[in-house]
């Protein structure tokens, strides 16, 4: 380690981040900082962040593409997560959630000696706890576009409307697209919450996409396997078993004119 | 500077170039000849046909009183209100005299009767007109209070406070000029909404609100301007134009990781002037970026409270295109 703190900049606006690296200039007797990599928009970040090093990322909330508090959680996922300073120009929501969660947060016009307490703060404190970025994230009121999953040194992001049914397995949960898997590390619980509308369970350990539900068929019945219905999904052969307990509410799902 | 609460009530004549002034006097007049013919006759075909008698003697004044009001409106609207009253008064009484001349041998009463029956229906007309934009006035006060709600976004003050802060050591220049550029804009913001503007000044409120924008943004908003036959003249409320490009850049350019075309296209049409402004239609997200309907009806209530049914807004998508139009009645005078 080279003694300078590896800086991360993302931020949709040119002059934003042009302020920030002469700030980090101006206090580098005090702190002395380079910077790593800058973005302008939340993908690119997810695309370059993890092979950066950086160990503090100073992160705009409003950014196109994704927002910060979304990228956020993403970046929770790495092993080597940078600790987040997020910066706003002005967004009540966001600052109180960041107030509640004590995250700390940076306003813009950013002053130098905030900028300089906060990277301090932010390298003992270390990465935010994933759990802190969650609350966040659900404080802020958005259902994510993506779902994230961490492979070695990068994020691989899923869009939530591509995933046809999760199913958890010990402590990992596995997304199914119709090309490929996935493992998660995520209580499957917590995504049958924050995706009421897009999931339906249809077993213990099971969430199907409503709108990828083509129909349902009957089987087992013969041989020891009890009769029960099966979920007929669009665009792959696998059959998923409906219980008998959920049965009564997933039947419902089926829009009009399918079967 | 006045206060809202102070000197809540213009004292000026009612505007006859407006459609609904004229509709409502046209119909408090009709309503006045009716009643009388109720009050006069005892059944029913009796109360219409003294209705068409009384119509043949008093439209022919009351139109062409009124198409008088209409052309001399510019010129009463700066006169004061008592003195336009007995102006107005007075050539309605004329008329009446010419039609009852026009029309002597069928005439039922005679001619003073007539003129204090015309005098009087006036009088009533004008205080329905007065109380009604009395009844309006405290709106019009508080359009000022609505213009400063339509306010620039706090997010667009500090973002551009920091894009100056970042200028100041590389292009003192340009930060000087951005710093003027957004002295003009809360100059504008902190000003009597009642007042109207001249398209001039408003057009180039939303230049310097936009080159503000350029700054920050960089080549991710294009704007394209199409102003050479806009009436520079006309007249329009403030705070109209800006919040909508304003609208157009938080909701069509921001969101985006691309470039954003942006057109401002103002042009006049007969009497009527036309504005358009369009921007890439995005999915509204929830949340962060709702809001957009509360500035555009906030705009047309403006509209409708300085040109009564006169002006229209319409916001509409065209493919991957958001287009908000507005066309409002060109007056070079107010």
């Amino acid at each position: 380690m080279s003694g300078e703190l590896r800086i991360f900049i993302a931020d949709d606006e040119a002059p934003a981040r042009a302020r920030l690296k002469e700030l980090l200039a101006d206090i580098h007797g005090e702190l002395p900082s380079t910077v790593v990599g800058e973005s302008s928009s939340g993908l690119e970040v997810i695309d370059r962040l993890p092979g950066s090093a950086a160990q503090v990322l100073l992160l705009d909330i409003q950014m196109p593409g994704m927002d910060g508090i979304q990228l956020a959680r993403h970046l929770c996922a790495l092993a080597n997560a940078p600790a987040i300073i997020f910066v706003t120009a002005h967004d009540r929501h966001a600052v109180e959630a960041f107030e509640l969660n004590a995250l700390d947060y940076l306003m813009k016009p950013v002053r130098a000696e905030r900028l300089a307490e906060a990277l301090k703060k932010a390298l003992a404190a270390g990465p935010a706890g994933r759990d802190r970025v969650e609350r966040l994230e659900r404080a802020a009121g958005q259902a994510r576009d993506f779902f994230s999953v961490a492979e070695r040194n990068r994020i691989v992001l899923v869009p939530v409307g591509d995933v046809l049914f999760l199913k958890a397995e010990l402590k990992y949960v596995t997304l199914r697209t119709r090309v490929g898997e996935h493992l998660i590390e995520e209580p499957l619980v917590s995504i049958e919450r924050e995706f009421a509308d897009r999931f339906v369970r249809v077993h213990r350990n099971c969430l199907v996409a409503r709108a990828a539900i083509r129909g349902f068929e009957r089987a087992g019945g013969s041989g020891e396997e009890e009769p029960h219905w099966n979920v007929v999904l669009e665009g792959i052969g696998e059959r998923l078993p409906v219980s008998r307990r959920l049965w009564p509410a997933v039947k419902g799902v089926l829009p009009e004119g399918k079967e | 500077m006045p206060s809202i609460r102070q000197n809540p009530f213009p004292e000026t004549l009612p505007d006859f170039r407006n459609f609904g002034v004229t509709a409502r006097a046209l119909i408090a007049a009709n309503l006045l000849a009716l009643a009388a013919a109720l009050l006069t006759e005892p059944d029913w075909s009796n109360t219409l046909d003294s209705f068409v008698t009384k119509a043949s003697f008093f439209e022919p004044p009351l139109i062409a009183s009124l198409v008088v009001f209409y052309a001399a409106a510019p010129w009463l609207l700066r006169i004061s209100y008592w003195g336009g009253c007995a102006l107005m008064i007075a050539v309605v009484l004329a008329f009446t005299a010419i039609t009852r001349a026009a029309l002597g041998e069928f005439a039922t009463a005679g001619l003073v009767r007539t003129l204090v029956l015309a005098a009087t229906t006036s009088v009533v007309v004008l205080a329905y007109l007065r109380l009604q934009i009395k009844a309006y006035s405290p709106a019009l006060a508080e359009a000022r209070l609505q213009a400063l709600q339509a306010r620039i976004r706090p997010h667009f003050l500090f973002n551009s406070l920091n894009a100056v802060l970042a200028l100041i050591r590389r292009d003192p220049r340009r930060a000087e000029r951005t710093l003027e550029d957004l002295a003009e804009l809360f100059r504008a913001l902190m000003s009597d909404g009642r007042n109207l503007v001249r398209l001039a000044d408003e057009i180039s409120l939303i230049e310097r609100y936009a080159a503000i924008e350029q700054l920050r943004l960089g080549e991710r908003l294009r704007m394209s301007w199409d102003l050479d036959s806009a009436p520079v003249d006309a007249m329009l409320p403030a705070l109209v134009l800006q919040p909508l490009l304003e609208n157009a850049v938080y909701h069509g350019v921001e969101p985006g990781t691309g470039i954003g075309d942006v057109l401002v296209r103002i042009e006049r049409r007969g009497d009527r002037v036309l504005v358009l402004i369009e921007n890439p239609w995005r999915e509204p997200v929830t949340g962060a970026r709702a809001g957009n309907h509360m500035a555009l009806d906030n705009i047309r209530e403006r509209l409708m409270l300085f040109f009564d049914d006169e002006a229209r807004l319409n916001s509409s998508v065209h493919g991957a295109r958001y287009r908000v139009e507005i066309e409002i009645p060109y007056r070079d005078r107010a």
